[in-house]
C-alpha cells in the first residue's frame, strides 16, 4: 500500500507541475483544449529516460513550442549528432515533419535510421536569400499550421530575440513543435550565445563510444554511438548534462551504462532547488 | 492566313507559361511573364523549358527575356544567343550594342539612319533628341523610348474564353492593395461557386488587371491539389499582389480558372481525420510553393540502387504515401557530402579501415571502425563505372565523431579504382 500511495503522490506532483508550467507560459489551467481544433497534439514528449524526464519541469520535452539544438565544437558545421537528436524527437511525434534547409547535405536514409519515415518528411529548400531570413519565414508558416507534427529549421545565421519570439508565438498558435537546428561553421561563433526565446536550448556533441564487447577493446567494430547531451537553458528548470547513447531506430535515446549518473542526493538537492525557483523565480537570474 | 492561324494556335499553347500572351505577326510571340516565373523556379528555367518544348514541336525559336516588350523583341531577333536573359535594369546596356534595325522602324527611316551613319542603338541614344525628332519623325524616338522603358507599351493579349471566369468592372479606378484584396475576395467567392456547380477544383488561377491606360497586368497562382476553398485561393492571390503595378489605376479585374480538375464533394467536407489533415497540408504547401518557387518542396522516396547518392528520388510533397524506406541493415549517415571530398588516409592493408586520415588539414585518428561495405558500380549506367568498386567504412575518431569513408578500388584489380580515399558523410 505504501508504494501505491507514493506513486499517487508522484502523479499528483507531476500534474501540479504541469499546471504551474502552463500558467507560467500564460496558458490556461487544465488540458489546454483550444476550441475549434480538430487535431490535438499531446503537450509533452517524455524522453523515456528517467534521469532526463525527472529533470525537465514538465516531465519531458514540452511540445507546441520552440526548442534550439546546436552541435558542439569541433563538429559544429555538419552537426550530425545534433541532427540525429532532432530527427529522433521528430520521429517520435505523430504526423508529417517539415524540414527547412538552406544547404543540400541532409541525407534522408540517415534520418530514416533514426525512425523518421520518408513518407513523413517534407523538405523545403529555402535558399540563401534575404540573409537567411527565408528559413525563419518558412518555419513560421509551418509552425502556424496545425497539420504538422514538427518543423525543423536549419538556421545558419542569427536567431535573435525577436525572430525566436515570432517562432515561439507561431508554435503556440499552431500547436506545432519547432526545432531550430543551429548550423554555424565555428563552435565559438558569437551568434550561438545570443539570447533567444527558445523554451529549451540543447547542445549535443559526440563522445567516444564504448567498445562492442565491454572487456575486449581490441575487437573491431562499432558499438552504439555515445553523446554528451547538454541542456544549456530550460524555462522553469535548470541546466544539466548527461551522457547518453545515440538515438536508436525508433528515435529513442539510451542511458549510457556506467555513465556518471547524478547520485540520489544530488537529484534531491536539485528537486529542492527547483521548487525554490518555482516559489521565488525572481531570486534566480 | 494559314500562318496567322498557326501563330494564334501557338499563342494559345503558350498560355501554359503565363496568362498574357500576344501574337506578334508575322513570326513572333510576346509572353508577359511578370509575376509568373516563380512557378517555373526562375526565368532561366522557364526560357530553357519553352525553347526545348518548341523544338520538340518542330519550331526553330529564339527567345529573350527583358524588362520591356520592345527590348525583348529586339534581343530575340538580334541578340547574340538564341536564349537571351537580361537581368532587371540591364535592358539599356544590352540594347546599346544592337543595330538600329532592331528597333522595329519602317524601311525609309532605316535607310536614312544608315545614310547618316547611325549603326547601333548606342549611337542614337547618344545623339541629341531634338534633331533626331526633326529629321526622322516621332516614330524613331517613340520606338527607342518603348524599348528603354521610358514610355509604356502594352501588348494585346489573347484572352481565351475560359469556362470558369468572372470579371468585375469598377466605376472608380482602384489602386490600393486593400481594394484589390476586397475584389479578390468577391471574385474567388463567385469562382468557387461555379467550380462547386461543375464539381471541379482549381489547379491554376489567372487574375487579370485591366488598367485605365489600356495596359494589362496579370498574376498567376498554382495549387498542389484541386481546390475550391475561397479563403485559401484568395489568400494565395493576395500574397502575390506586390508583383502588380496598378499604375494610374485599375478599372476591371478578371479571374479565370485556367486549369481545373475534378474534385469530389466528399473531399471538401470530409470528417475523418486523415482527409482533413491532407487538405490542410495542401493549403500550407501551396503557400510555401508560391513563396519559394516551384520544385523547392518535396519528399524523398527510396530508389533501389547500390550507389548511395542514387538511393532516393524526389516526389511531390503530397504524393500518396509509399510505405517504403531504406534497408535498416545498411548504416547510412545523416549528412552526405556531395561530391565526396578527397582525404589523405593511412590504411595498413587494403581490406582494413584507415588508422588515421587528414581532412581539411586536420589529422583525425581513428579509434573504432566498421566495414568494409562493398559497393559496385552500376554497369548499366556508364561503361567507365562498370568495374568500379567502393569499400565503405564507418569510423569513429578519438572524440567520438563518426565519419563515413570509402576507398576506391578493391585493392587487387587496378581497374576497380586507384585506392584513393574519400569522406562521404557524417553520422
Amino acid at each position: 500500500m505504501g508504494a501505491e500511495s507514493a506513486l499517487k503522490a508522484a502523479a499528483d506532483l507531476t500534474d501540479l507541475r504541469l499546471r504551474i508550467a502552463r500558467l507560467e507560459r500564460g496558458g490556461s489551467i487544465g488540458w489546454a483544449g483550444r476550441a475549434g481544433q480538430t487535431r490535438q497534439h499531446p503537450a509533452v514528449l517524455p524522453f523515456t529516460i528517467d534521469a532526463l524526464d525527472r529533470h525537465l519541469p514538465e516531465g519531458g520535452l514540452s511540445l507546441r513550442c520552440l526548442h534550439e539544438v546546436a552541435a558542439a565544437a569541433p563538429e559544429v558545421e555538419h552537426g550530425a549528432a545534433a541532427s540525429l537528436f532532432v530527427a529522433g524527437l521528430a520521429a517520435r511525434l505523430r504526423g508529417p515533419v517539415l524540414w527547412v534547409i538552406e544547404q543540400r547535405d541532409l541525407f534522408a536514409p540517415g534520418l530514416a535510421a533514426a525512425g523518421l519515415h520518408p513518407d513523413r518528411l517534407i523538405i523545403a529548400e529555402a535558399g540563401r536569400g534575404e540573409a537567411g531570413k527565408l528559413v525563419l519565414l518558412v518555419m513560421e508558416e509551418g509552425l502556424r499550421h496545425r497539420g504538422l507534427a514538427a518543423v525543423v529549421g536549419e538556421v545558419h545565421g542569427r536567431l535573435g530575440l525577436t525572430a525566436s519570439r515570432r517562432l515561439q508565438l507561431a508554435a503556440e498558435a499552431g500547436g506545432v513543435t519547432g526545432f531550430a537546428l543551429r548550423r554555424v561553421a565555428r563552435g565559438d561563433d558569437p551568434v550561438l550565445s545570443e539570447a533567444n526565446a527558445a523554451v529549451t536550448r540543447w547542445r549535443i556533441s559526440a563522445l567516444p563510444s564504448a567498445p562492442v564487447i565491454p572487456h575486449a577493446p581490441d575487437v573491431p567494430g562499432l558499438g552504439r554511438a555515445r553523446w554528451q547531451v547538454e541542456l544549456l537553458r530550460c524555462r522553469g528548470g535548470e541546466p544539466s548534462s548527461w551522457i547518453m547513447e545515440a538515438v536508436d531506430a525508433a528515435g529513442r535515446l539510451g542511458m549510457a551504462e556506467a555513465a556518471s549518473a547524478p547520485s540520489t542526493a544530488r537529484l534531491q538537492h536539485r528537486e529542492r532547488r527547483r521548487d525554490r525557483i518555482r516559489q521565488h523565480p525572481w531570486a534566480v537570474g | 492566313l494559314d500562318e496567322a492561324a498557326s501563330l494564334h494556335q501557338l499563342s494559345l499553347w503558350c498560355l501554359r507559361y503565363a496568362p498574357l500572351v500576344a501574337p506578334d505577326p508575322p513570326d513572333g510571340l510576346w509572353i508577359d511573364i511578370t509575376g509568373c516565373a516563380h512557378l517555373a523556379n526562375e526565368e532561366a528555367a522557364l526560357g530553357a523549358d519553352l525553347l526545348t518544348r518548341l523544338e520538340q514541336r518542330g519550331f526553330a525559336a529564339r527567345l529573350a527575356i527583358a524588362d520591356t516588350p520592345g527590348a525583348a523583341h529586339a534581343l530575340a531577333r538580334h541578340g547574340a544567343e538564341p536564349c537571351m536573359i537580361v537581368p532587371a535594369g540591364k535592358g539599356p546596356e544590352a540594347l546599346a550594342r544592337l543595330p538600329v534595325a532592331a528597333l522595329r522602324l519602317p524601311e525609309p527611316v532605316l535607310e536614312a539612319l544608315h545614310r547618316l551613319g547611325f549603326e547601333t542603338i548606342a549611337s542614337i541614344i547618344a545623339a541629341p533628341r531634338a534633331p533626331l525628332m526633326r529629321r526622322f519623325g516621332a516614330i524613331l524616338l517613340h520606338r527607342l523610348d518603348q524599348a528603354l522603358g521610358r514610355m509604356p507599351e502594352s501588348i494585346n493579349p489573347i484572352l481565351p474564353e475560359m469556362a470558369i471566369a468572372k470579371r468585375l468592372t469598377f466605376i472608380e479606378p482602384l489602386s490600393t492593395a486593400e481594394a484589390f484584396k476586397l475584389v479578390i475576395t468577391r471574385l474567388t467567392r463567385s469562382i468557387t461557386l461555379m467550380l462547386d456547380k461543375a464539381g471541379l477544383g482549381a489547379r491554376r488561377l489567372d487574375l487579370i488587371f485591366e488598367r485605365v491606360d489600356g495596359t494589362i497586368q496579370a498574376l498567376r497562382i498554382g495549387t498542389s491539389r484541386p481546390s475550391r476553398d475561397a479563403a485559401h485561393l484568395a489568400r494565395l492571390l493576395a500574397e502575390r499582389l506586390e508583383s502588380v503595378d496598378p499604375g494610374p489605376g485599375v478599372e476591371a479585374m478578371r479571374l479565370m480558372v485556367s486549369i481545373a480538375e475534378p474534385l469530389a464533394y466528399a473531399q471538401v467536407d470530409a470528417l475523418d481525420e486523415v482527409a482533413s489533415e491532407t487538405i490542410d497540408l495542401a493549403a500550407l504547401i501551396d503557400r510555401l510553393e508560391n513563396r519559394l518557387g516551384g520544385n523547392r518542396l518535396y519528399r524523398l522516396a527510396p530508389v533501389e540502387s547500390d550507389v548511395p547518392e542514387r538511393t532516393m528520388r524526389r516526389v511531390p510533397p503530397l504524393a500518396p504515401h509509399l510505405s517504403q524506406t531504406w534497408p535498416a541493415t545498411l548504416p547510412r549517415p545523416v549528412r552526405l557530402l556531395s561530391p565526396p571530398q578527397p582525404v589523405m588516409a593511412l590504411a595498413p592493408l587494403p581490406d582494413q579501415p584507415p588508422v588515421a586520415f587528414t581532412w581539411r588539414r586536420m589529422r583525425i585518428r581513428v579509434r573504432h571502425a566498421d566495414g568494409p561495405e562493398r559497393i559496385h558500380g552500376e554497369w548499366w549506367r556508364r561503361d567507365a563505372e562498370s568495374p568500379a568498386v567502393r569499400d565503405y567504412f564507418r569510423v569513429e575518431d578519438e572524440q567520438g565523431r563518426r565519419f563515413w569513408l570509402f576507398r576506391r578500388g578493391d585493392g587487387v584489380d587496378p581497374a576497380t579504382g586507384d585506392l584513393s580515399w574519400f569522406l562521404h558523410g557524417f553520422f
